[in-house]
Parts: structure tokens; C-alpha cells; sequence
């Protein structure tokens, strides 16, 4: 059975980090598939416009566009060039949250994310988006600094 | 249609002209006043005409009777989902490969932003200071019937919409009207679409432009002092302008978090003034029952009382105008009738409870003057309104109400005035642009033209003294009502086929809560 591990992607240089540490582990476990997810904060909660409501399905595709293209299909294709198997996924939703639910729907062992860089007041509040995965995922999780 | 077209930009051009010119030149203000009350005169008073032998005005019947149909004809579909209606909004339904896309609670927040407002503070006091207490049982009364219009019309607004290429939306009664005729071989759509459109427009430029703005003006005059309106007027039309026209989303943004926490801060205000007066608290509502049934002395008495709190009530939550099924659109729903689900929530929220809030506070902190003899509230000395303890009325009243609880309270609520008529401007210039590139088309251009005509009308709603021109706009607002609600007696066929197969559906479990 291969083992799958879900690397997080924040679009920073912790993300590399974060890479490396899991291509290294990858060679270690033997037969092992990567799976690159970078997630796109959003909440169905907050308050826009009407017109800002009727672009929102245009807004939503670009944004998925940009990350895909920018950062998930080239982690993508440097992992598979060195042989790597990987995919990778673009998903809207707290980040903690929807780690954990790839996570969970790809039957994925643990997860890799790079330590989330410091957010001022909201963070002091609410805890980072890594301490919350950190706290709730289902699987281990390895934090990179 | 090119005609027509022409027809219509010059009528719109005469209409600016009026109006600017009542701005420029004081002195000629009345005349000017007069001329246009004149020419508009015959169709304020067709749309606000009472039925004869009352004094109830045809329009609010004509809403009333077509909430009281829906019920029926979709079995009290207010109440038997009224549960689904709040899982919706939760998300519970939401599948989560959709994350991303405008969620139900963000199109319910939308709508309601546009119809929390002005009708919530000042026009419930106006609608308890005339009919009584016994007002806001029918208020109550109506609100909850008024969700089953909603439940149409937002439905077929997802039904119908048009979706483009770029993945952009349009939808609206005038979608529905067009596309849905069609579809059941009717003739005659694309009339009502155009005149829907046509009044869409007055409405928009009228009752959720100039009315807001002036009333804006109003309230901060009455802080800082009078002062020349055209000077709110560029100011907000400069905010206006740079929301609609700049794109700068960040002051619609905190605007839009701002009313909703305005919006929550009112209702808790009221309660915590309840509270205050627990102990009164069934002598209210014994007031409010007695009213319904008796007037308690009220001019008109039991009648009076009903009409004032139907007219509040489909004035304040704008069900059967359309307007919200052009909100609604947005969302990307595969079920076009959860959407019509989540909108019934709108009347409820802005009328049964918002509304009632503010009524209770009102009759609570006892503004009203009751006659220790009879029991009976006493009338002011023009017989036409019930007396009330400083000969307040309207929003003033709802403040002293709110101000006698607690002192600080007529500031925030005068903020809030302020920020609600703002957001009702933003959500009502998005109604108006969808209503013109119907008529026009869409593109750049002319979705330009009708934004900076927007932003003009800010400044002359602001600056001058409209009456006529505010009927004008009000009784538009209305007519869209008029226009509406026929076309949804056509139509409501339509829903009720997917109300059938949706319930079935939800029954069998084929939908399903996703696990979150």
C-alpha cells in the first residue's frame, strides 16, 4: 500500500521548507505519493456587495487559476521531475479545516506544513491556522520551521 | 424597443433637469415642486389610492392578498421549512467542493442590508404613533405572510437567471418575466419586463437614492446642527461613486460589516430595554392583542390599526417588489429553490423581529399617552395620530423611546441611520444598473451612464426638499410591486413543481446534509 502525505502550501518560503522535509521523509517511507494542497482562505460568512456577489463565481475560478499555476502545478512538476509521485489540489475554506478534509478524503497519513508566519492581534485572538491544524487535524503533523 | 428606449432616456433627462434646476434655483423650488407633483400627481395617487369607502390603499391590499395566496398555495411552505430554512443558512447543505462560491448566508446578508433600514426605526414608530399597539399585531401578521412572496419570487430569480460566458450573473423579475412566459407560452413577458425594468429604475433613483440620502442629511443636521444638504450630498456621492464606479470595495466592505453589527447592537439594545421593563411585559402584549381587536382608541380604530401595520410591513421588507430576487440571483445553487428558502428569512428577521423590537421598546418605555380615565390612548390635538409624551413622531419618537433607557443611545441609532441608508444606496444602485443593462444592454459604457446618473441623484436627493419627487419615487417602488406580483401569479406553477419534487427528494434522501 502506498502512503500518502499532504504537503501544505502557504505560497512562502516555509512552503520549501516544508517540501524538502517531506521529499526527504518520502524517500524514506520507499512507496509514497505527495499530494500538494494550498487553500484559499475564505469563510461563507462574511458580507459583500450584490455586485460582489455576482462576480464571486468569476473571482473564485481566477483565484483558483492564480494558486494553481503559480504555486501548486510547479511544486507539482518539480517534485515529479525528481521522481516523485504527486498531484496537487486548490480548495476555498479555513485552512485548518480543509487540510484536515483532504486529508481525511485521501486517506493521506500526515500532513507537512511550514511554520505560518505572524499575524498580528488576529492571531493572538484566534490562534494561527497552524496551531489550529495543529490542535484538530485527525492524522500527525509535522510543523517545519 | 429603440423607440422606446429613446423614449425613456429623454423622459429620464427632463426628470434630471427638473429636479437639478429645483437645486440651482431656491426661488423657483416650488413652482418647480408643483409642476412635477403635477405631472406625476395622477400616478403617486392611482398607486396610493384607497379602496373606496376606506382608507386603505389599494397597493398594500394588492401585497397583502397576493402573501395570503402564496401561504395557501404552497401550504404554509413559511412554516414547514422554516427549520430547512435555517440548515440552509448554516451551511449543512452546502457541498463542500463548492467552497468559494457565494454561500447562502452571504446572498441572505446581501438582501437583507438592502431592506434593513429606515422603515425598521422611523416607519414602525410612524405605524404605532397613528394605529396603536393593536399595529404591531398585524405587522407581525403580515411579515409572516410576507414570506411566502419571497419564497416566489427569489426562487424564480434563480430559476431564471442569466449566466455568462464570463461567469458573471444577472437575474431578477425581469429574467423571469421574459424567459418564463416563454417557456409556459404566455404572451406578454417582455412587456412586463420592460415596465418592471422602467419602474426598477424610478425606484432605484427615488426610494433607494434620494429618500436615503435625504434622510441621512436629516439626521446628521440634526446632530451637528443645519447645515446646506448639498454638502452631504457630495460627500456621499463621492463615496457612492468611488464604491460603484472606483471599485473600491473596501468602504462597501466595512459598511457591510458594519450594519449587520448595527443591525444585531439595535435588536439587543431593544431587548435589554425589555428586560428592563420585565415586568411590563405582558401588559405590552395585552396592549398589542387588545389593539389588534379594538384600536384602543386609535383614529380608525380596529381598521386603523390593521392598515398601518400591513402598510409597515410590506413597506419595510420589500416582499413582492422583486427587488430581493435580484440579490438572490447570485448564488450558484444547483436547487434554484433553496434560495427561495433561505430569502423567506427576510421578513421574518426584518419584520417579525427587527420591527417588533422596535414597537416594543415604543410601547414599553410608555411614549404613548394613555388616557387614565378610559384606558384608551389619547389622540394629539389634531386627531390624527395618538398623543405622545414629547409630540415626537417618526424617528424622533424611536429615539426618545430608545433615549430613555439609555441617554447615549439616539447617537448610535443616528450613526446607524446613516450607515443603513448607505447600504440600502449600495444594494439599490446594484437593482437599478441590473434593471438598465435589461433595458440597454450590458457594457462598460453604459453601465457608466446610469452609475454616475446614481451618484447625481445623491447630491439632488440630499440638497433639496422633494416631496413630490419622493412620492413619485415611493409610488415606483410600488408599482414594481404591481407589475411583480402579476407576473408571479403566472408563474407560481413553476415553483410549486419544484417545491414537489425537492420536498420528495429531501424525504427519500437523495438530499442530504454534507459532513462537514
Amino acid at each position: 500500500m502506498t502512503t500518502k502525505i499532504v504537503i501544505g502550501l502557504d505560497g512562502t518560503e516555509t512552503g520549501e521548507r516544508a517540501m524538502a522535509f517531506a521529499t526527504d521523509l518520502a524517500k524514506l517511507i520507499g512507496s509514497c505519493e505527495l499530494l500538494v494542497a494550498y487553500v484559499i482562505e475564505w469563510s461563507p460568512y462574511t458580507f459583500q456587495t450584490p455586485e460582489e456577489n455576482a462576480q464571486r463565481h468569476k473571482r473564485r475560478e481566477e483565484e483558483v487559476e492564480l494558486a494553481t499555476s503559480r504555486i501548486v502545478t510547479p511544486a507539482v512538476d518539480a517534485l515529479k521531475a525528481a521522481g516523485f509521485a504527486a498531484q496537487g489540489v486548490v480548495r476555498h475554506g479555513d485552512v485548518a479545516e480543509t487540510l484536515n478534509a483532504i486529508t481525511v478524503e485521501n486517506e493521506a497519513s500526515q500532513i507537512v506544513v511550514g511554520r505560518a508566519s505572524a499575524d498580528g492581534i488576529k492571531k493572538r485572538i484566534f490562534g494561527s491556522s497552524t496551531q489550529n491544524l495543529v490542535m484538530h487535524a485527525d492524522v500527525p503533523v509535522t510543523v517545519v520551521n | 424597443m429603440k423607440t422606446l428606449q429613446h423614449l425613456y432616456l429623454a423622459a429620464l433627462a427632463a426628470f434630471m433637469a427638473t429636479a437639478a434646476s429645483a437645486q440651482e434655483a431656491p426661488g423657483l423650488d416650488d413652482k418647480i415642486n408643483q409642476a412635477f407633483a403635477d405631472a406625476t400627481g395622477p400616478f403617486v395617487s392611482f398607486i396610493f389610492a384607497p379602496f373606496p369607502g376606506t382608507g386603505f390603499p389599494w397597493i398594500v391590499g394588492w401585497l397583502v392578498i397576493a402573501a395570503t395566496v402564496f401561504t395557501l398555495y404552497f401550504a404554509f411552505v413559511q412554516f414547514r421549512f422554516f427549520g430547512h430554512s435555517i440548515s440552509l443558512v448554516k451551511g449543512d447543505y452546502s457541498d463542500p467542493n463548492d467552497a468559494g462560491e457565494v454561500s447562502h448566508f452571504q446572498a441572505l446578508a446581501t438582501a437583507l442590508s438592502g431592506t434593513v433600514g429606515l422603515g425598521n426605526i422611523a416607519g414602525v414608530a410612524v405605524a404605532i404613533g397613528i394605529g396603536g399597539p393593536g399595529a404591531t399585531f398585524w405587522m407581525i401578521v403580515a411579515g409572516l405572510l410576507g414570506m411566502a412572496s419571497k419564497f416566489t419570487e427569489c426562487t424564480l430569480g434563480v430559476k431564471y437567471r442569466n449566466e455568462y460566458e464570463d461567469g458573471t450573473v444577472s437575474g431578477g423579475p425581469m429574467y423571469y418575466m421574459s424567459k418564463g412566459f416563454a417557456e409556459l407560452g404566455l404572451p406578454g413577458g417582455k412587456i412586463l419586463a420592460v415596465l418592471f425594468s422602467i419602474f426598477c429604475i424610478l425606484g432605484a433613483l427615488g426610494g433607494g437614492n434620494m429618500f436615503q440620502a435625504n434622510q441621512a442629511h436629516q439626521q446628521i443636521a440634526g446632530i451637528v446642527g443645519d447645515y446646506p444638504g448639498w454638502i452631504t450630498g457630495l460627500v456621499f456621492a463621492a463615496i457612492v461613486f468611488a464604491v460603484i464606479v472606483g471599485g473600491l470595495k473596501s468602504i462597501a466592505r466595512v459598511t457591510e460589516k458594519v450594519v449587520p453589527f448595527m443591525g444585531v447592537m439595535y435588536v439587543l439594545a431593544a431587548l435589554v430595554i425589555i428586560i428592563m421593563h420585565a415586568d411590563q411585559i405582558g401588559w405590552a402584549f395585552g396592549q398589542i392583542f387588545a389593539g389588534a381587536f379594538t384600536g384602543l382608541g386609535v383614529a380608525g380604530g380596529m381598521v386603523g390599526a390593521l392598515i398601518q401595520g400591513f402598510r409597515r410591513a410590506a413597506f419595510s421588507n420589500e416582499a413582492g417588489v422583486g427587488s430581493a430576487a435580484i440579490a438572490h440571483s447570485a448564488v450558484r445553487t444547483k436547487e434554484p429553490i433553496t434560495e427561495g428558502f433561505v430569502s423567506l428569512l427576510e421578513p421574518f428577521i426584518d419584520t417579525v423581529v427587527i420591527c417588533t423590537m422596535t414597537a416594543l421598546v415604543i410601547i414599553i418605555t410608555q411614549q404613548l399617552i394613555v388616557d387614565p380615565a378610559t384606558g384608551n390612548y389619547m389622540l394629539n390635538e389634531a386627531g390624527n395620530a395618538i398623543a405622545t409624551v414629547d409630540g415626537n413622531s417618526g424617528v424622533s419618537l424611536t429615539s426618545a423611546a430608545f433615549g430613555s433607557a439609555f441617554s447615549w443611545f439616539p447617537f448610535i441609532l443616528a450613526i446607524a441611520v446613516v450607515l443603513f441608508a448607505f447600504s440600502t444606496m449600495i444594494s439599490w444602485s446594484y437593482y437599478g444598473l441590473k434593471a438598465w443593462t435589461y433595458l440597454f444592454g450590458e457594457g462598460h459604457t453604459k453601465e457608466l451612464v446610469f452609475k454616475i446618473i446614481f451618484c447625481i441623484f445623491v447630491v439632488i436627493g440630499a440638497a433639496a426638499n422633494l416631496g413630490p419627487v419622493i412620492d413619485f419615487s415611493d409610488a415606483a417602488i410600488f408599482a414594481m410591486a404591481v407589475v411583480n406580483v402579476f407576473a408571479l401569479y403566472f408563474l407560481m406553477k413553476v415553483v410549486r413543481q419544484e417545491l414537489a419534487s425537492y420536498a420528495e427528494r429531501l424525504k427519500s434522501g437523495e438530499i442530504r446534509k454534507f459532513e462537514h
